[in-house]
C-alpha cells in the first residue's frame, strides 16, 4: 500500500513515510527504528516460536515477552533486553494485546514509555511506524482521515482522494497503532478513539463506506501520567483500555548507573570534561530525589513529604548535567555539592510555598543529620535562604 | 528405609490395609477440598489430627453452632500465661475440615501430635529449636525443594498449580502422590533441619497405634504431608517411647479463641504462614468459577469505595487474567494473574485501590468467634495473678482509690489500671485529682462490672497476658488510628501504663504521620501532649529518649513550617493560632537539648530564629507578629531597642488602626503585659502616641480589641497604667513628682529608716544598718 506524504494537516506527525514491514530501513537514519536495529533477533525469535500466534501476530505472546526482557534461544541467539524492570509488567502488557483490548503505558517522564510501545509494536506486527504523536495541536484527522484537498476538488470524494491516518492503516492492515502522549491530545479529539475501540470500525460518511478492523488490529497508548494541566482521559475512554503503571528504577543502585550513563554520553556531547569523583554527588542526587520522590529515606526509618514536581530519573540526569557544566565552567572542574545544589532546589521547589517547607523540612530533619553531608547541607542552606 | 522403594500400587494396597494416610498443606484449600472428598470415599472409624493431644476435650467444642472460624487452639503455661502456643485453624483448613466431617458424623477425633505440655516446655534449652542454629542449616522448606525439582521458581505458585487446582477423579490419589514426593524429601533430608519432627513423629505414632487399638485399622490421620513417610515407617512401640523420655513438661492448659485472617497471614503456629487467608477462603467457598466470582467480589468492593467499575470490566479483567496464566504457562489463574489483571483493568493502573483489595479481599478482616463454653483465657488467669499481688479486689460498688506513684506497689497498680484501660477493660477510670497534686499523684474511681468478664475474654486475642495483650493493642491502634491527636494521645497511655515495649511501635507511626501532615496546626496541637508524656516518664523512670528524639523532630516540622503557616490568616485563625504558639513556645523549652541555650545551633535559637522572622513577617497578622515580639523579648533574646523599632514599626501611621490593636494585644495581652508597660515607658510613651494618633472613625473599631486586652490586667497594674499615662509620657524618675496616693514626692528618710532594726532582724544582722 502506498501512500503520498500527507500534507500539513497532521502538523505533529509530521511527514509520514510507509515503511512497510520487511522494507530495509534507510542506512543513513539519525535512529533506526525497533525492526530495523533488531531485525535478526526478530528473525530468530520466530524461527524458534512455536507456540501459538494471535491472528496476524509476528511471533506467539511468549516470544514477543522474550524479546522485551531477553534471553537466549535454543539455537544460540542471545536476545538483549529490551526493557529492564519487572516481568510482571511485560507479561501484563503483552498479554493485554492478545485479548484485543488496546493498552495504556502510565509513567512519569524517562520510564521508557515510548521504547516499550515502539518494541511491542514491533515484536507483534513488525511495523512501529504507524505512528500518531499527539500534541496540543493533533487535529481528528491525525486519527481518523484526512483528504488530499486537489484531488477532492478535482474529482469529488473518492477512495483515492482519501488520506488515511495511522490508525486506519493499522485497521486495515490488522496491524498494532500508536498514539504518543495521549493526555495532551485535546479532549474532543480523544473521544474520536472511544468508539473507534469498541466497534472496530471507522465510518467514512463522505463515501459511504466503513473501515472494518480486521484480527490483529490494536492500539498502544502511552500517556505522562504526573503532568498537571493536560487532558484527562474521560472515564469512557479509560475504560477501553487495560492500564500498566511503568515504574520508576527499582533500586538506587540501577538509577545511579543510569543516570552515571546517560551524563556520561551527555557531557561527551557538551564536551564537559568527565570528573573523576562525580559518581558521589550523582549518588547523592539520586538519594535526594529517590527519598523525596518514595516520601521515605532510604533506610526507611523516616517518612517525609512528597513535592508537587515530578522528580523523574530524567530530571536528576539534568541536574547533574547542569552542575557538571557549572563545575567545568565556573569551578575547578570537579562536582561539588554546591554545583548541584541550586538544581536540586530548581527541581524541587515548583510549588513556591508548599514545596519550599517540604525542601526545608528534609534539609532540617534528614540531611543535617546525615553524615558526610555537612558541605551538601550548607550550599543548600546558601541557596535556599 | 523399605518406604523409599515402594512403588505407588503397593502403597495404595498398604494404604488400604492400613490407616489412611491424608498428607496436607495446612490451610490449603485444595488439601481440604481433598481431604473432605478422601473421607467420604474412605468413611474411617476414627480420625486423627495434627494437633496438641490435649485438645481431644475440646474437640467436641468445634461442632458448637456459636464457633466460627477463624478459630485457634490457645496452649499456656499455667503458671506463666505468658509462654503460649497456637494452633489456628480457618474454614478452608484441611484438619477443621476433618474435625468438622467427623463431628457431623459422630465419628471419634483424637489429636495426636505432641502434648502442648512438652511444647511449650520447649524454651528449656535441653532441647528444642534452639539446636537449629547450632549445625547451621536453617530448616528445609519441602515446598521449595520440590519445586525446585519440578524446575519452578515459586514454590507457592507451583503449590497451587499442582495441588490447589486440580480437579483429581480419584480422591485419594493426589495424597499418594504427594506421600511418595515426601518420601523422597525425606530420604534427601532427615528431619530437615527440625530436630524436634522424629519426637513428634513418635508421638504420632503411638497415638496412631492406640487408635488403631481402639477403633480397628479403619482411622484416618490428617497431617502435615512431610510427617506422612515417618507416618508410614514401621517402628517398635518401645523405640518410639524411648523417643519420648525425658522430655520436659509444664503444666499446660488449652482453650480456643476468636482468630482473625489477618493473623493467620502472619507466619506462626503451624508454621504456614498464609499470605492470602481471603483468596484461599474465596477458593474453598466458591462452588465454580473461582475467577468469574472473584473479580465480581472485587468489582463489589470497588464499588463501595465509590470507585466505579462496570460489569465490562469485570468481563475484561477475567478474560485478562486467563490469556495471562496461558502465557505464564499455568493451568488456571491464580492469585498473581488475578492481582495482576485487577491492577490493569479494574484499578486502571492504580496501586492505590489496589492495596484497598489486597487488604479487604485477599487478606480480609473476617474474624472468628468461640461459643461462650471454651474454657477462661490465659489473660483472665493473668490478670487474677497481678491482681492478688496488688491487693486490689473487685468490687461492684464504686470506691475511690488515691496512688502515690512514687512508692512501687501504687506505680505497679497504676500501670495495670491503664493497661486495662488500654485493652477496654475499664475497671477504674482516672478521677480528677485532688487540688493542688503534682504528677507523682493518680486518683481513680474503681468499679468491677460483671461484664467486664467479657471484656477479658474478648481481649484476649491480644496476648496471654495483661502487658502483652496490652502492647499488642497499642500497637495496632498506633497502625489504625486517624489523626496525630489520637498517636500523641496513644502515646501518652503507653507511658503511664510502662508500655515501653509498645512505644518504638506507636513513636514510628507518630513521626510517620508527623512527616506527613501538612498543617502545622496539628503538628502544633500534638506537641505539648508529647512534652507533657516526656514529664510523666520522668517521674515514673520510664525512658524517654526515643520519645524525645520524636518530639524534637516534631518541633523541629512546627518550626520550619509555622511562618509559613501564619501568613494571611484571619483574625479568628490568628486568636487560634496564637494560643498553640504559646503551647509550643512552653513545649519546646521543656524538651531536652544537648547544646546550650545559647548556642547558634540549639533548638531553643533556631526555634527564636522563627520567632524573629514571624516577628518580621509582612503577610503575618498583627496578633502573632505582637505576640512573637514579646516571647522573643521574655525571653531576654530581643534587644530593648530593637523591641521598640518593631513596636514602632507596628504602631506607624502607615499600619491599618484594626492590625496595629491586634499587634498590642499579641505584645501586652495576656498576664504580665501591663506590668511591662507599667516598668517601659518607651513602650507606653509608643502605645500611647499611637492611641492618640488613632482617626475617630478607626477608634471605635479598635475600642472593643483594646479594652479586653487592657481589662483582662489585674486592679492595681491598670490604675498604675492610667497614672502613669495621666503624668504623661517621660515623666517618671525618681525625682519627678508623681502623683501616687497615700505616696509623697519624695523619699521621707526618717520615716524610711524606722523600717531598718525590723529588716535586720528578718535578714540576719550582717546587714549594714
Amino acid at each position: 500500500m502506498t501512500v503520498p506524504a500527507t500534507t500539513d494537516e497532521q502538523p505533529g506527525a509530521g511527514a509520514v513515510t510507509d515503511t512497510g514491514p520487511g522494507r530495509p530501513g534507510p542506512a543513513e537514519a539519525l535512529r533506526p527504528h525497533a525492526e530495523h536495529a533488531f531485525a535478526h533477533e526478530l528473525a530468530a525469535l520466530a524461527a524458534a516460536d512455536d507456540r501459538p500466534r494471535p491472528a496476524r501476530w509476528r511471533l506467539s505472546p511468549w516470544a514477543v515477552a522474550t524479546y522485551l526482557l531477553g534471553g537466549t534461544l535454543p539455537d544460540g541467539t542471545v536476545i538483549t533486553p529490551k526493557y529492564v524492570g519487572p516481568r510482571r509488567i511485560v507479561e501484563v502488557a503483552v498479554t493485554t494485546l492478545a485479548t484485543d483490548r488496546a493498552l495504556l503505558l502510565l509513567g512519569v517522564p524517562g520510564t521508557a514509555k515510548t521504547w516499550v510501545s515502539e518494541h511491542l509494536a514491533a515484536a507483534v506486527s513488525g511495523d512501529s511506524t504507524l505512528l500518531v504523536q499527539g500534541t496540543a495541536g493533533t487535529p481528528e484527522e491525525a486519527i481518523r482521515y484526512g483528504w488530499n484537498y486537489a484531488r477532492l476538488l478535482a474529482e469529488g470524494p473518492s477512495r483515492a482522494a482519501l488520506v488515511p491516518s495511522p490508525v486506519m492503516r493499522a485497521m486495515e492492515r490488522g496491524a498494532t497503532a500508536r498514539v504518543e502522549e495521549l493526555t495532551r491530545v485535546p479532549a474532543d479529539v480523544q473521544d474520536t478513539l472511544i468508539t473507534l475501540l469498541s466497534e472496530k470500525t471507522l465510518p467514512v460518511p463522505e463515501l459511504g463506506e466503513e473501515v472494518q478492523a480486521v484480527p490483529g488490529f490494536n492500539l498502544i497508548a502511552t500517556a505522562n501520567d504526573r503532568d498537571r494541566g493536560v487532558n484527562e482521559l474521560s472515564s469512557a475512554l479509560r475504560r477501553r483500555f487495560n492500564t500498566v503503571v511503568l515504574p520508576l528504577p527499582a533500586t538506587p543502585e540501577d538509577e545511579v548507573d543510569i543516570v552515571a550513563r546517560r551524563v556520561e554520553q551527555l557531557g561527551r556531547s557538551l564536551e564537559l570534561p568527565a570528573p573523576p569523583e562525580g559518581v558521589e554527588e550523582i549518588r547523592r542526587v539520586v538519594t535526594v530525589f529517590r527519598e523525596l520522590r518514595d516520601g521515605v529515606t532510604a533506610d526507611g526509618r523516616t517518612r517525609l513529604k512528597s513535592p508537587s514536581g515530578t522528580l523523574s530519573t530524567a530530571e536528576a540526569i539534568s541536574v547533574v548535567t547542569g552542575g557538571l557544566a557549572l563545575a567545568a565552567h565556573f569551578g575547578d572542574g570537579v562536582l561539588r555539592p554546591s554545583d548541584v545544589a541550586a538544581g536540586i532546589l530548581g527541581a524541587v521547589v515548583r510549588d513556591p510555598a508548599a514545596d519550599r517547607v517540604v525542601w526545608q523540612e528534609y534539609l532540617e530533619t534528614v540531611v543535617r543529620e546525615r553524615d558526610g553531608w555537612k558541605d551538601f547541607y550548607r550550599a543548600c542552606r546558601e541557596v535556599s535562604a | 528405609m523399605t518406604a523409599l522403594t515402594t512403588a505407588p500400587a503397593e502403597l495404595r494396597a498398604r494404604q488400604a490395609a492400613g490407616p489412611l494416610l491424608l498428607g496436607v498443606r495446612h490451610h490449603g484449600p485444595g488439601s481440604a477440598r481433598g481431604v473432605a472428598a478422601a473421607l467420604d470415599a474412605a468413611r474411617p472409624d476414627a480420625v486423627l489430627i495434627e494437633g496438641p493431644a490435649e485438645a481431644d476435650a475440646l474437640a467436641a467444642l468445634a461442632a458448637d453452632p456459636e464457633m466460627r472460624p477463624p478459630v485457634a487452639l490457645l496452649a499456656h503455661a499455667v503458671d506463666d500465661p505468658g509462654r503460649a502456643a497456637f494452633w489456628p485453624f480457618a474454614a478452608f483448613s484441611p484438619e477443621w475440615t476433618a474435625l468438622r466431617w467427623a463431628l457431623a458424623r459422630d465419628v471419634p477425633v483424637r489429636f495426636v501430635d505432641l502434648p502442648a505440655a512438652h511444647t511449650l516446655a520447649a524454651a528449656d534449652p535441653t532441647w528444642g529449636d534452639g539446636e537449629d542454629e547450632a549445625d547451621g542449616s536453617a530448616p528445609v522448606d519441602p515446598l521449595a525443594a520440590l519445586a525446585r525439582a519440578a524446575g519452578r521458581e515459586d514454590p507457592e505458585q507451583w503449590w497451587e498449580d499442582v495441588v490447589e487446582h486440580r480437579g483429581d477423579t480419584d480422591p485419594l490419589a493426589p495424597f499418594e502422590a504427594l506421600a511418595e514426593a515426601m518420601t523422597a524429601l525425606r530420604e534427601r533430608y532427615g528431619h530437615g533441619g527440625r530436630p524436634r519432627d522424629p519426637v513428634r513423629e513418635a508421638h504420632m505414632r503411638l497415638k496412631l497405634r492406640a487408635a488403631r487399638k481402639e477403633f480397628g485399622d479403619a482411622v484416618a490421620v490428617v497431617c502435615g504431608a512431610w510427617h506422612v513417610p515417618a507416618l508410614a515407617r514401621r517402628t517398635t512401640a518401645t523405640a518410639d517411647r524411648a523417643l519420648l523420655k525425658g522430655l520436659p513438661k509444664v503444666k499446660a492448659e488449652l482453650t480456643w479463641v476468636p482468630w482473625t485472617h489477618r493473623r493467620l497471614a502472619r507466619r506462626s503456629g503451624y508454621g504456614a504462614g498464609v499470605e492470602s487467608p481471603g483468596w484461599y477462603g474465596h477458593l474453598f467457598a466458591a462452588p465454580d468459577r473461582p475467577v468469574e466470582r472473584w473479580m465480581t467480589k472485587v468489582a463489589g468492593l470497588l464499588r463501595e469505595a465509590d470507585h466505579p467499575v462496570s460489569s465490562a470490566h469485570v468481563i475484561e479483567a477475567v478474560r485478562l487474567a486467563e490469556t495471562l496464566a496461558a502465557v505464564r504457562g499455568r493451568p488456571r489463574p491464580g492469585l498473581a494473574e488475578t492481582t495482576d489483571a485487577v491492577r490493569a483493568v479494574l484499578c486502571e493502573g492504580s496501586d492505590v485501590p489496589l492495596a484497598l483489595v489486597r487488604d479487604r479481599l485477599v487478606v480480609g478482616d473476617d474474624l472468628g468467634e468461640v461459643p461462650a463454653a471454651a474454657p477462661a483465657v490465659p489473660l483472665q488467669r493473668d490478670l487474677d495473678r497481678l491482681r492478688r499481688s496488688l491487693r486490689l479486689t473487685p468490687e461492684a460498688e464504686e470506691r475511690e482509690l488515691d496512688l502515690d506513684l512514687r512508692r512501687d506497689t501504687d506505680a505497679a497498680r497504676s500501670r495495670l489500671l491503664h493497661r486495662l484501660r488500654l485493652l477496654g477493660v475499664d475497671w477504674g477510670l482516672p478521677a480528677a485529682g485532688r487540688a493542688g497534686t503534682g504528677t507523682f499523684r493518680e486518683s481513680w474511681r474503681l468499679r468491677w462490672q460483671p461484664e467486664l468478664h467479657v471484656r477479658v475474654a474478648e481481649a484476649g486475642v491480644w496476648g496471654t497476658t495483661v502487658e502483652d495483650a496490652a502492647t499488642a493493642r497499642a500497637v495496632s491502634l498506633a497502625l489504625t488510628a486517624a489523626d496525630l491527636g489520637e498517636i500523641t494521645g496513644l502515646a501518652e497511655r503507653c507511658l503511664l501504663g510502662g508500655l515501653t515495649d509498645a512505644l518504638p511501635a506507636v513513636l514510628g507511626a507518630l513521626a510517620d504521620r508527623a512527616a506527613l501532615d501538612t498543617d502545622v496546626a496539628h503538628l502544633a496541637d500534638a506537641l505539648p501532649a508529647l512534652a507533657r508524656a516526656l514529664r510523666y516518664g520522668d517521674v515514673r523512670g520510664t525512658d524517654t529518649a526515643a520519645l524525645a528524639g520524636v518530639a524534637t523532630g516534631l518541633a523541629e516540622r512546627i518550626r520550619v513550617g509555622l511562618p509559613p503557616a501564619c501568613a494571611g490568616l484571619d483574625a479568628d485563625a490568628a486568636d487560634r493560632m496564637r494560643e498553640r504558639l504559646d503551647a509550643v513556645h512552653t513545649a519546646i523549652a521543656l524538651l531536652p537539648d544537648p547544646a546550650p541555650a545559647d548556642d547558634p545551633a540549639a533548638l531553643a535559637s533556631r526555634w527564636a530564629d522563627a520567632l524573629r522572622r514571624l516577628a518580621g513577617g509582612e503577610r503575618v497578622p498583627g496578633v502573632l507578629r505582637g505576640r512573637a515580639v514579646r516571647i522573643l523579648l521574655d525571653e531576654g533574646r530581643l534587644p530593648d531597642e530593637e523591641t521598640a523599632r518593631l513596636m514602632g514599626l507596628a504602631l506607624s501611621p502607615g499600619t491599618p488602626p484594626a492590625d496595629a490593636a491586634a499587634w498590642i494585644d499579641g505584645f501586652v495581652g495576656g498576664p504580665g503585659g501591663g506590668l511591662l508597660l507599667v516598668h517601659d515607658e518607651r513602650l507606653l510613651a509608643l502605645l500611647d502616641g499611637w492611641l492618640t494618633g488613632v482617626p475617630a472613625e478607626a477608634f471605635t473599631d479598635v475600642l472593643p480589641l483594646l479594652r479586653r486586652t487592657f481589662g483582662a490586667y489585674e486592679q492595681g497594674v491598670r490604675r498604675a497604667l492610667g497614672e502613669l499615662v495621666v503624668r504623661g509620657p517621660g515623666a517618671a524618675g525618681p525625682g519627678s513628682a508623681a502623683r501616687v496616693p497615700g505616696f509623697a514626692a519624695a523619699l521621707d528618710e526618717e520615716r524610711a529608716d524606722g523600717v531598718l532594726p525590723l529588716l535586720a532582724l528578718v535578714l540576719g544582722p550582717e546587714v549594714p544598718a
